[in-house]
C-alpha cells in the first residue's frame, strides 16, 4: 500500500510539470505580442518595453520557463497587471470562496445523489425509479448558468410567483449575488450541486444494481436479515466503492463548473477572478489561478486514487 | 439462476442474416428500436436537425431585425417566446441558432474525437515509449477540470465560435485517446492479429482494416455523449462572453443578454435555456441508448 | 426463539408438487416442474442433476428467495409440518438462517467483501437469538472453533479476501450452522475447490450433521459425493424428480434410463462436469423447448411413441422408492423385457 502511494505520488510530478508548461505557453501562444496586448494597443513603446522587460520577455523561452518554474515554486505567480498586487494575493483572497462552494455543492450532491439512487436501484422499474431517472436526466442535461438564473428569477426575485417556502414570507430571502451568509450560499451551491447530484444518483443506482446481483447478497438475505439491513449493511457497503472515484472527479470537476456559477451569481471567487482577467487581458492572473485550479484539481485526484485503493482491498497491487 | 432466461434469449432469436457484421448491426438496430430512451432521443435529434435546416426558412422574424417600439415583450401570439431588448424575436433567433449549436457540437466533436482516437490506437498498437509520451500528455490536459481547458484555449486564441470549436475539440482529445486505447490494447491481444503480422500484413492495413473496425462502437457512444457535453460547454463560453460574439443568435449568448432583465423579462433567459436543455437531453438519451444497445450483457 | 410448539412430523422437509416458473414478456419458463420429494429427520437427501436440471433453483424456492422474474406458481412446501408458501415474509425472515440454512457453491463470491468474517457470522446470532454484539462475537468464534478453522481469534477481524478459498467454505459453514438449523441446503458445496479440500468440507458437513442433527439437502452433479454421503437419493431431469430412491437401492439397482446413463458416467472426481455427460447423448433440455412426453425421451435410448406423447407419472413402490418412467407403469408400449443397464453403455469411450 506504501509502495502505491510513492509509486502514485511520483506519477503525477510529470503531470504537475506538463501543467505548468501548459500555463507558461499560455501566454507565448497569445497571437501578437503579449507584452503589446498587456499594455494596450494604444500604449506607448516605452511602455511596452517596460512590460516586457519587466515580465522577462526578451529571454529565450526554456530560460524563462525555468525562472517561471523556480519563482512558482517560491509561491511568487508574478503580479496582476490590473492591481499591480501579487498574483497570489488576489488568490488567496478568493481560494476559500471557491473551495467552499465546490465542498457545499459536493455535500449536496452525495447527499442527494445518494438517496436518490438508492431509491431507484431497490425500487428498480417502479415509478420512483422512472421519475427519479428522468429528473437525474434533466439534471444532467442543464446549463447549470441557465439554472442559476432560474433559481434567482423565482426564489430572490419571484415575480408572479407564489411563495415557495411558506416559511418565508419574503421571496427576496434568498440573496441573488455574493458569498457568505446562508443567505447567500443557499442558490449557488443548489446551481452547481445539481449535475453532480445527478451524475451520482445515475452512478450509484447502477453500482447497487450490480451489487444487489451479487452473491453475498443472497447469503445475507438467506441468513434470514431484515431487507433494510441487507441493502444499507451489505449493499450500499460495496456500492459506494466506484461512486466513491465519481464523487471525487465530481468535487474536481466543481471547481471548473464554479467558473460559471460564480459569474451568474456575482461570487468573488477564482473563478469569476479568471474569467475578470481574461476580459481585462491580465495575463499572469489568468494564468496563476489556472494553474492553482488545474494543480488543486490533480490533488485531489491523487486523494480519490488513494482512498479508493485503500477502500477496495480486493484490486490487487499490478 | 438465471440460466433459464438466457437461454430464452438465445432460442428467441430470428432468422438473421448470414453477414457476421451485418448482423451485428442489425441486432443493435433492433436493441435501439426497443429502447425508450433512445427513440425519444433520436426524434428529438432529427426535429433539430429539421429545426436547423428547414426552420429558417418558417422563422416569423428575421434573428437580428431591431424593433425598439417592441422590446422585451413578454411572449404573445406575435412573438411565441417574446422579444429581447432590442426587439428581436426570441423564437426567430432561437431557430436560426439551432444549426450553430448543431454545428459546433458535431464539428467539434468529429475534431477531437478524429484526432484522439488516431492517438489511442496509435498509443495502444505501438505502445513502449511512445505510448507513455502521448498519455502523459493526455493526463496533462485531463487535469484542467471541466470547462476550465477549453476556457484557457479561448483565452489564448480570442473569443469567437470557430475558437470555442477549437478550444472543446482538444479538451475532448483524451478522452476518446483513453477510450481507443483501452479498446486498441483488448483487440490487439486476439490472435489473428498476430497471425495478420505473421502474414506480413502493413501495421497500417492491420490498424484501419483489422482494429479500427472492432473498436467503433465504445467511439460512437462517446462521441454522442460528448456532443451534449460539447453544447453545454459552447453556450458555458459564450454565455462568458468568450464564444459567439453579438448579434449571432447563439443560444448562450441569448441567455447572457438575459441576465440583465431577470427582474422584468425572464424569457429573455428562459426560452434559450430550454432550447439547450433540449439539445442536450436529446444527445444524452440517444448516447445512453446507444450504450446499452452495444453492451452485449444488456437484455432487450 | 425457535418455534416449538408445531405440529408433530416424521419428515423435515417434504415437498409436493413444486412449481417455479420464470416469466419473460411473452413466456414462462418452467424450471421446476412438479417437483416431489421428502427428507426424512435427520437425514441426508443427495439431489443429483446436470446442469440446468432445476437444483439451485429448488434450494432458493424452498428458502423462498426466488427473484424477479421468477415466481412459485404452484406446489407445498412443508418443513417441520408447516407450508411454508403459506408464510409471510417475515415469518420466513425468522425461518431463514435459523431453521434453514443454506451453504453455497462459490465460497470466493458468497461472503461480503467490506465485512469482516466476525461481523458476518456474528450477523445470525444477532438478527435470530437477539445477543449482545459483544455475547455474538464469542458464539462465533466458537463456530469458528467448531468448524476447524486454525487460530479462530485472528480470523475474526479478518476480510474474505485474506483467506482461502476452503477457508471461506468453511466459514460459510460457520454462518449456516450459526443458530443450529433443522436443515441445512448445501448447494454445490464442494465444486469450487480442490479436491484435498471437497473430501474435508464433506466429511466436516456429515460429521456437523451427526452432532447437531440436522437434515441436510445436498445438491451435487457428482454421483461419488452421493454415495459417500447421502441417506437418500433425488435424481432431477429438466425440472423434475426422475427417480427418488434410498441411497443403496439406487447404486445396486438404478431404475431409470437416465440414472443408469449417469451411473455409467460417474465423473472423475477432479474435475466438473458441466453440460453434457459422455455417455448420455444430447443435451439438457432447455426450458423454453421442453419435450411435452418424458423430459428424458429426446436422449432415452429406449424411447416409445408413448414416451415422446405423454408424461410418465411418478409412481411409489413398496419401499418409498419413485420412478418417474413409462418402462415400470402397466401401459408401457414397448418391448416388456427391456434391459434399462443393457443399452445405455453403447456410447462411452
Amino acid at each position: 500500500m506504501f509502495k502505491f502511494i510513492v509509486r502514485r505520488i511520483i506519477q503525477t510530478i510529470p503531470v504537475i510539470i506538463g501543467v505548468t508548461i501548459i500555463v507558461f505557453s499560455m501566454m507565448h501562444l497569445v497571437p501578437g505580442d503579449p507584452a503589446q496586448i498587456m499594455a494596450g494597443e494604444s500604449a506607448p513603446a516605452q511602455q511596452v518595453e517596460n512590460i516586457r522587460e519587466r515580465l522577462g520577455l526578451n529571454e529565450p523561452l526554456p530560460k524563462q520557463y525555468l525562472s517561471y518554474l523556480g519563482n512558482a515554486l517560491l509561491g511568487d505567480l508574478g503580479n496582476s497587471m490590473r492591481s499591480g498586487r501579487a498574483v497570489t494575493d488576489e488568490i488567496s483572497a478568493r481560494f476559500w470562496v471557491t473551495i467552499e462552494l465546490a465542498i457545499y455543492s459536493t455535500i449536496l450532491a452525495v447527499f442527494i445523489g445518494l438517496i436518490a439512487g438508492v431509491i431507484s436501484a431497490t425500487k428498480k422499474y417502479s415509478p420512483q425509479d422512472t421519475i427519479i431517472m428522468l429528473i437525474a436526466l434533466f439534471g444532467l442535461s442543464m446549463p447549470n448558468f441557465w439554472l442559476g438564473l432560474m433559481l434567482i428569477q423565482w426564489f430572490s426575485i419571484g415575480i408572479d410567483l407564489p411563495n415557495w417556502f411558506p416559511f418565508i414570507n419574503d421571496t427576496s430571502w434568498f440573496k441573488p449575488s455574493g458569498w457568505g451568509s446562508f443567505q447567500q450560499i443557499v442558490l449557488p451551491v443548489i446551481t452547481l450541486g445539481t449535475g453532480s447530484a445527478a451524475i451520482i444518483a445515475r452512478m450509484t443506482r447502477s453500482s447497487m444494481l450490480e451489487v444487489i446481483g451479487q452473491d453475498y447478497i443472497r447469503t445475507a438475505r438467506a441468513k434470514g436479515i431484515k431487507e433494510r439491513i441487507v441493502i444499507y449493511r451489505h449493499a450500499l457497503k460495496n456500492a459506494l466503492i466506484p461512486v466513491v472515484t465519481v464523487v471525487g472527479l465530481q468535487f474536481g470537476g466543481l471547481l471548473g463548473g464554479a467558473v460559471l456559477t460564480e459569474t451568474v451569481f456575482a461570487i468573488n471567487g477564482m473563478g469569476k477572478l479568471v474569467i475578470d482577467s481574461i476580459a481585462a487581458r491580465d495575463f499572469p492572473v489568468v494564468q496563476g489561478t489556472i494553474l492553482v485550479i488545474a494543480l488543486l484539481f490533480v490533488l485531489v485526484n491523487l486523494f480519490v486514487d488513494i482512498t479508493y485503493r485503500l477502500l477496495n482491498k480486493r484490486i490487487d497491487l499490478d | 439462476m438465471s440460466d433459464p432466461v438466457q437461454m430464452m434469449n438465445k432460442s428467441n432469436s430470428v432468422i438473421k442474416p448470414s453477414n457476421p457484421k451485418t448482423k451485428k448491426w442489425i441486432d443493435i438496430f433492433d436493441k435501439l428500436r426497443k429502447n425508450k430512451s433512445a427513440m425519444v432521443g433520436a426524434a428529438l435529434i432529427i426535429f433539430l436537425l429539421l429545426v436547423a435546416i428547414f426552420g429558417p426558412f418558417f422563422s416569423p422574424y428575421s434573428p437580428n431585425t431591431q424593433d425598439m417600439l417592441n422590446k422585451l415583450q413578454p411572449p404573445s401570439s406575435d412573438h411565441w417566446f417574446g422579444t429581447d431588448n432590442f426587439g428581436r424575436d426570441i423564437f426567430s433567433r432561437i431557430i436560426h441558432g439551432t444549426w450553430i449549436t448543431l454545428f459546433v457540437g458535431f464539428s467539434s466533436v468529429a475534431l477531437g474525437a478524429t484526432v484522439g482516437t488516431l492517438l489511442g490506437i496509435i498509443s495502444g498498437y505501438y505502445g513502449g515509449r511512445l505510448d507513455s509520451i502521448i498519455m502523459r500528455c493526455m493526463d496533462v490536459l485531463l487535469a484542467f477540470p471541466g470547462i476550465l481547458l477549453a476556457l484557457a484555449i479561448v483565452s489564448i486564441l480570442g473569443g469567437s465560435l470557430v475558437n470555442v470549436i477549437i478550444a472543446i475539440a482538444i479538451s475532448s482529445i483524451p478522452i476518446f485517446a483513453r477510450i481507443t486505447r483501452g479498446s486498441t490494447l483488448s483487440v490487439k491481444k486476439l490472435e489473428y492479429i498476430d497471425a495478420m503480422k505473421a502474414l506480413g500484413a502493413s501495421d497500417r492495413r492491420i490498424i484501419f482494416k483489422h482494429i479500427f473496425p472492432n473498436i467503433t462502437s465504445p467511439i460512437i457512444v462517446q462521441a454522442t455523449l460528448y456532443i451534449a457535453t460539447a453544447v453545454l460547454s459552447a453556450s458555458g463560453l459564450s454565455f462568458l462572453g468568450l464564444g459567439a460574439q453579438p448579434p449571432t443568435p447563439e443560444w448562450g449568448a441569448m441567455l447572457s443578454d438575459g441576465r440583465n432583465f431577470l427582474y422584468n423579462a425572464p424569457h429573455v433567459a428562459f426560452f434559450p435555456g430550454i432550447a439547450i436543455v433540449v439539445a442536450v437531453l436529446a444527445f444524452n438519451m440517444f448516447g445512453d441508448g446507444l450504450r446499452d444497445a452495444f453492451d452485449p450483457k444488456s437484455k432487450e | 426463539m425457535k418455534n416449538n410448539t408445531s405440529k408433530e412430523y416424521e419428515n423435515i422437509l417434504e415437498i409436493n408438487h413444486l412449481q417455479t416458473s420464470f416469466f419473460t414478456k411473452n413466456a414462462e419458463i418452467k424450471a421446476v416442474d412438479g417437483l416431489s420429494f421428502t427428507i426424512p429427520k435427520k437425514k441426508t437427501l443427495g439431489v443429483v442433476g446436470e446442469s440446468g436440471s432445476g437444483k439451485s433453483i429448488t434450494s432458493l424456492s424452498i428458502m423462498r428467495l426466488i427473484d424477479n422474474p421468477g415466481k412459485i406458481v404452484g406446489g407445498e412446501i412443508y418443513f417441520k409440518g408447516e407450508d411454508l408458501l403459506q408464510k409471510s415474509e417475515s415469518e420466513m425472515r425468522k425461518i431463514r438462517g435459523n431453521e434453514i440454512s443454506m451453504i453455497f457453491q462459490e465460497p470466493m463470491t458468497s461472503l461480503n467483501p467490506t465485512l469482516t468474517v466476525g461481523q458476518q457470522i456474528s450477523e445470525s446470532y444477532i438478527t435470530h437469538q437477539e445477543l449482545s454484539k459483544k455475547e455474538a462475537k464469542q458464539k462465533s468464534l466458537e463456530m469458528l472453533k467448531l468448524v476447524g478453522i486454525p487460530s479462530p481469534k485472528k480470523r475474526l477481524k479478518q476480510y474474505p479476501h485474506e483467506l482461502s478459498g476452503g477457508m471461506r467454505q468453511r466459514i460459510m459453514i460457520a454462518m449456516a450452522l450459526a443458530c443450529d438449523p433443522d436443515l441445512l441446503i448445501a448447494d454445490e458445496p464442494t465444486t469450487a475447490l480442490d479436491v484435498t479440500i471437497q473430501a474435508q468440507i464433506l466429511d466436516l458437513i456429515n460429521e456437523l450433521q451427526d452432532r447437531l442433527g440436522m437434515g441436510v439437502l445436498l445438491i451435487t452433479h457428482d454421483l461419488g459425493i452421493v454415495a459417500e454421503t447421502c441417506d437418500y437419493v433425488a435424481v432431477m431431469y429438466g425440472g423434475q424428480v426422475m427417480e427418488f430412491a434410498d441411497v443403496k437401492s439406487l447404486f445396486t439397482h438404478p431404475k431409470h434410463p437416465y440414472t443408469v446413463g449417469l451411473m455409467k458416467s460417474i465423473p472423475p472426481h477432479d474435475r466438473d462436469v458441466e453440460g453434457d455427460l459422455d455417455v448420455i447423448k444430447g443435451s439438457v433440455p432447455s426450458p423454453v423447448e421442453m419435450p411435452n412426453g418424458c423430459r428424458f425421451a429426446p436422449r432415452c435410448p429406449f424411447a416409445t411413441d408413448l414416451c415422446h406423447q405423454k408424461l410418465p407419472n411418478i409412481e411409489t413402490d413398496s419401499y418409498g422408492n419413485q420412478i418417474r418412467c413409462w418402462i415400470y407403469s402397466d401401459e408401457w408400449d414397448g418391448d416388456p423385457e427391456v434391459n434399462v443397464h443393457a443399452k445405455t453403455t453403447e456410447g462411452t469411450t
